[in-house]
């Protein structure tokens, strides 16, 4: 008979006024795989880290092999055989890979015995799950997908049974998703047991036993995966039907508005990471840009937006060149009538710690509109930043409301409306959806053919396949810095994927 | 007086203007390595010195003042703690208030118990640190070069000027092969992780904090005690805010911040030796221009010459982990 590894019964957890989880039950089946599923800010993590002892429930009581369990610190829950793969790693950056392990779980005072013991640990490890990882590597200089490998190691280092992981997909590529999901299956062939939170609902599809379903800081539904559809999942997690892919017309492409011409851009290393790029962008036309992350993309956008020097090469504006020199003012590109939507809207996107009406015109403050002679014109700002939330549906609908207190997918339609509503002739939009819910993914995905049906240009930069199908007119391949290819929107999933490998290039080359 | 004696003499009063300084920024690092920054590593040695001179007169023994002096010394460093660790005050804040107390507290219980100006009563003999004569020294005394740099520079010198040179290797061994430095080296970088090890946050942050009491405090009795035969008002003299520089310069290790120190300990001792004396070519320097000298030199050096300094990552951050 299964039995339950973990119970959770009526968990309750508040942050102040926000409600993250009510009345919670959640049974999870040893040796199994659990997903759960829910828009951000569902209260996944909450759960999660209240099992893990990082939070104390305000009510509600946790059994962990049939036994009533008091976690109140992360180390009874250690001590009970749980570990945790945080959405945001746990990890010292300048330390060792060996010195993150034993931190907290050294054997003696003095360092030695216990690194020697690691170091002899991590290599059973290693052999018995194919986790391969230099234990005297720093960890800054690591790539994400082994910087997560550790994560794991921690865990199973110290005994985990039962390991839950937290978003881990968000930061890797398709390749290294993969890599990850044939150790959980691995893991759980050697009984133990996985709980996998995602909002990446085909991952939930293609690995998990049972799925559950959070909205909302509620329990909506568990599900024997096999018995459920991408289609029922995804209406669960938002309330309401969605669509996973946006209906749209012909593109009826007009004249070139942005010309790109044998770009070729370093970074700051002076690694060549966009090598003689060319390409045209038409009114009336999304041209997506399919690609693993790190293949030059983020440089090629920054050169064409003017933010990063570019070696050589040309970028033409309607027929006018842009400054290339890395000394481009961003507002002269605005006034040009191109706008941009940084992949980074944390960093390059948005000012956090102001209010949302503040962000809704940065970089447009200067435009007479929000001005009264020298001072700015607070009302004309807050009435335009209402409109705004109205038409883009930004909730809460408060535009004093300070925007770090915005969830993701809300933070993007923050920047999204600001640059769209300047109807610019040319947008240039990188990871649209990055860390956005499927309802607000269908809404953005709107309005960017929208924008492309009223005659606009539209340069898309994603690194979700998905995404670029469903919107691109045109898809461009980049790998390692070059245009592999261009393919149109019909072009299958596996042929893209070949390209994006760099598969078709090596061949070529023969 | 030759030119060689005249430099044992600057590296002699180097050793001892040193001490302080080293004290000082052995304690800073230890609390910055945790993460927690502490710009009132100024008051709590003044504290110490104060408590050190003040209890070594009354009870007449050294150790009994140095044990006072660090015991308040600790105590100051815990409200730091309790500050910024508990409460998640500010830690600059709190920082200068700590000063401003030991500052005032200092002068007036001086005034208070022993009215001579804020000062305490000179220490006779017993009760401050002599200096320790190391064995052999007047048969080597003779020897050339070897004699006085032995009896000058090595022997000669208070207990616990040994105590801090000997803290630098000790400071390195604790943090760099004990559990305890691993903790707080991570704790300092990002205590979510040390967190969710199932480390407490707090209480590792308070034990670094108590390392800083104890350090300020004997830096604080070498000054009343040994320096100078009693405690005078605001004897520290910036030399809180120098060992910051130097934690800076050496970029949190303690060796190099032996070498920090030692390096403004030099210029200290250079501007106290060329005081009044003509230089070539640049003529009689004021003396105004000479104690500047070591904190101008601090400018400079920070301004530019050392590369990227980074701190522990997590300093001066409180730790919140529910908003
Ligand atoms: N440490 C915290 N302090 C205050 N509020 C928090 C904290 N962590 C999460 N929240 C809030 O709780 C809700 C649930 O968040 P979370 O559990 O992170 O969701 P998910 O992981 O499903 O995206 C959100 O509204 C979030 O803003
Ligand atoms: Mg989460």
């Amino acid at each position: 008979m299964a039995q339950a590894a973990i119970e959770l019964i009526g968990i309750n957890k508040s942050f102040g006024a926000v409600r993250a989880n009510r009345d919670i039950n959640l049974e999870i089946v040893r040796g199994t795989i659990h997903g759960i599923v829910g828009e951000n800010g569902a209260g996944k993590s909450t759960l999660m880290s209240i099992l893990y002892g990082f939070y104390q429930a305000d009510s509600g009581e946790i059994r962990v092999g049939g036994q009533p369990a008091s976690i109140k610190t992360p180390n009874d829950a250690i001590a009970l055989g749980i570990g945790m793969v945080h959405q945001h790693f746990m990890l010292v950056d300048n330390f060792s890979v060996l010195e993150n392990v034993i931190l907290g779980a050294e054997s003696d005072a003095l360092l030695k015995k216990s690194i020697a013991k690691a170091r002899s640990e991590l290599e059973r490890l290693e052999r018995e799950y194919g986790l391969e990882v230099d234990p005297d590597a720093i960890i800054e200089e690591l790539p994400v997908g082994l910087q997560q490998r550790v994560e794991i190691l921690k865990a199973l280092y110290r005994g985990a049974e039962i390991l839950i992981l937290d978003e881990p997909t968000g930061v890797l590529t398709p390749a290294e998703a993969d890599h990850l999901f044939r150790i959980l299956k691995q893991l759980k062939e050697q009984g133990k047991t996985v709980v996998l939170i995602t909002h990446k609902l085909r991952e939930i599809m293609a690995i998990t036993d049972t799925v559950s379903v959070m909205r909302q800081g509620t329990m909506v539904a568990t599900r024997e995966t096999k018995k459920t559809t991408v289609e029922e999942l995804a209406e669960l997690m938002v309330g309401r039907r969605v669509l996973l892919r946006v209906e749209k017309g012909e593109a009826e492409a007009g004249g070139v508005k942005l010309a790109v011409k044998n770009l070729t851009v370093k970074d700051s290393r002076g690694v060549t990471m966009v090598d003689d790029v060319s390409f045209d962008l038409r009114a009336g036309e999304i041209v997506g840009i399919a690609g693993v992350a790190g293949n030059g993309q983020s440089e090629l956008l920054e050169a064409i937006s003017g933010i990063r020097h570019a070696v050589s090469g040309s970028v033409m504006l309607d027929g006018k060149p842009i400054d290339l020199t890395g000394k481009a003012d961003p507002g002269e590109l605005r006034d040009r009538g191109l706008a941009h939507v940084p992949e980074d809207r944390h960093h390059v996107g948005l000012v956090l710690a102001f209010e949302e009406n503040e962000n809704s015109i940065l970089g447009y403050h200067d435009d007479p509109r929000y001005l009264k002679g020298p001072l700015l014109d607070i009302d004309a700002i807050r009435n335009d930043a209402k409109d705004k939330i109205t038409k883009y549906d930004i909730r809460p609908a408060d535009c004093r409301l300070k925007t770090a207190n915005f969830s993701g997918g809300n933070q993007q339609k923050i920047v999204l409306a600001r640059e769209m509503e300047q109807d610019p002739g040319v947008l240039i939009v990188g990871q649209p959806t990055r860390g956005v819910d499927v309802g607000a993914i269908e809404f953005i995905h709107k309005r960017l053919i929208a924008m492309r049906d009223q005659g606009k240009a539209v340069l898309v930069v994603s690194v979700e396949l998905d995404e670029i199908r469903s919107l691109s007119d045109r898809i461009l391949v980049m790998f390692a810095g070059r245009i592999v290819g261009e393919r149109g929107p019909e072009a299958s999933e596996g042929e893209l994927g070949l390209l994006m490998a760099g598969v078709e290039q090596r061949e070529a080359a023969e | 007086m030759d030119i060689f004696t005249a430099i044992v003499q600057i590296l002699d009063s180097t050793i001892r203007l040193s001490v302080p300084l080293l004290l000082a920024c052995l304690a800073g690092l230890y609390s910055e390595r945790a993460g927690v920054f502490d710009i009132g590593l100024e008051g709590k040695m003044l504290v110490g010195a104060f408590a050190g001179a003040a209890a070594a007169s009354v009870l007449h023994s050294a150790l009994l003042g140095l044990g006072t002096a660090i015991l308040i010394s600790v105590a100051f460093a815990l409200i730091h703690g309790f500050a910024s660790i508990t409460h998640r005050g500010n830690q600059i804040v709190s920082g200068v208030a700590i000063n401003f107390i030991a500052a005032g507290s200092t002068i007036m219980l001086g005034q208070h118990w022993f009215q001579q100006g804020g000062r305490t009563p000179a220490l006779a003999p017993g009760e401050r640190f002599e200096a320790i004569t190391w064995p052999g020294v007047d048969a080597v005394r003779g020897v050339p070069i070897i004699g006085p740099i032995y009896s000058e520079l090595i022997s000669g010198h208070s207990i616990l000027v040994y105590i801090a040179f000997l803290m630098v290797p000790f400071t390195w061994w604790v943090l760099f092969r004990t559990r305890f430095g691993l903790r707080l080296r991570a704790v300092g970088e990002n205590p979510a992780a040390v967190d969710t090890a199932g480390i407490s946050v707090a209480w590792l942050r308070y034990r670094a904090l108590i390392c800083t009491g104890i350090l300020t405090g004997v830096a604080g009795a070498y000054l009343s005690m040994v320096q100078n035969g009693g405690f005078v008002k605001d004897m520290t003299a910036g030399k809180g805010y120098i060992a910051l520089a130097a934690l800076i310069f050496a970029k949190w290790k303690p060796v190099n911040a032996m070498f920090a120190c030692l390096l403004f300990g030099f210029l200290d001792a250079l501007s106290i030796r060329l005081q009044g004396t003509p230089l070539p070519v640049i003529g009689k320097v004021p003396v105004q221009f000479m104690q500047a000298l070591p904190y101008v030199l601090t400018v400079i050096l920070l301004a530019g010459f050392i590369g990227k300094a980074i701190p522990p990552r997590a300093g001066g951050v409180p730790y919140v982990k529910e908003r």
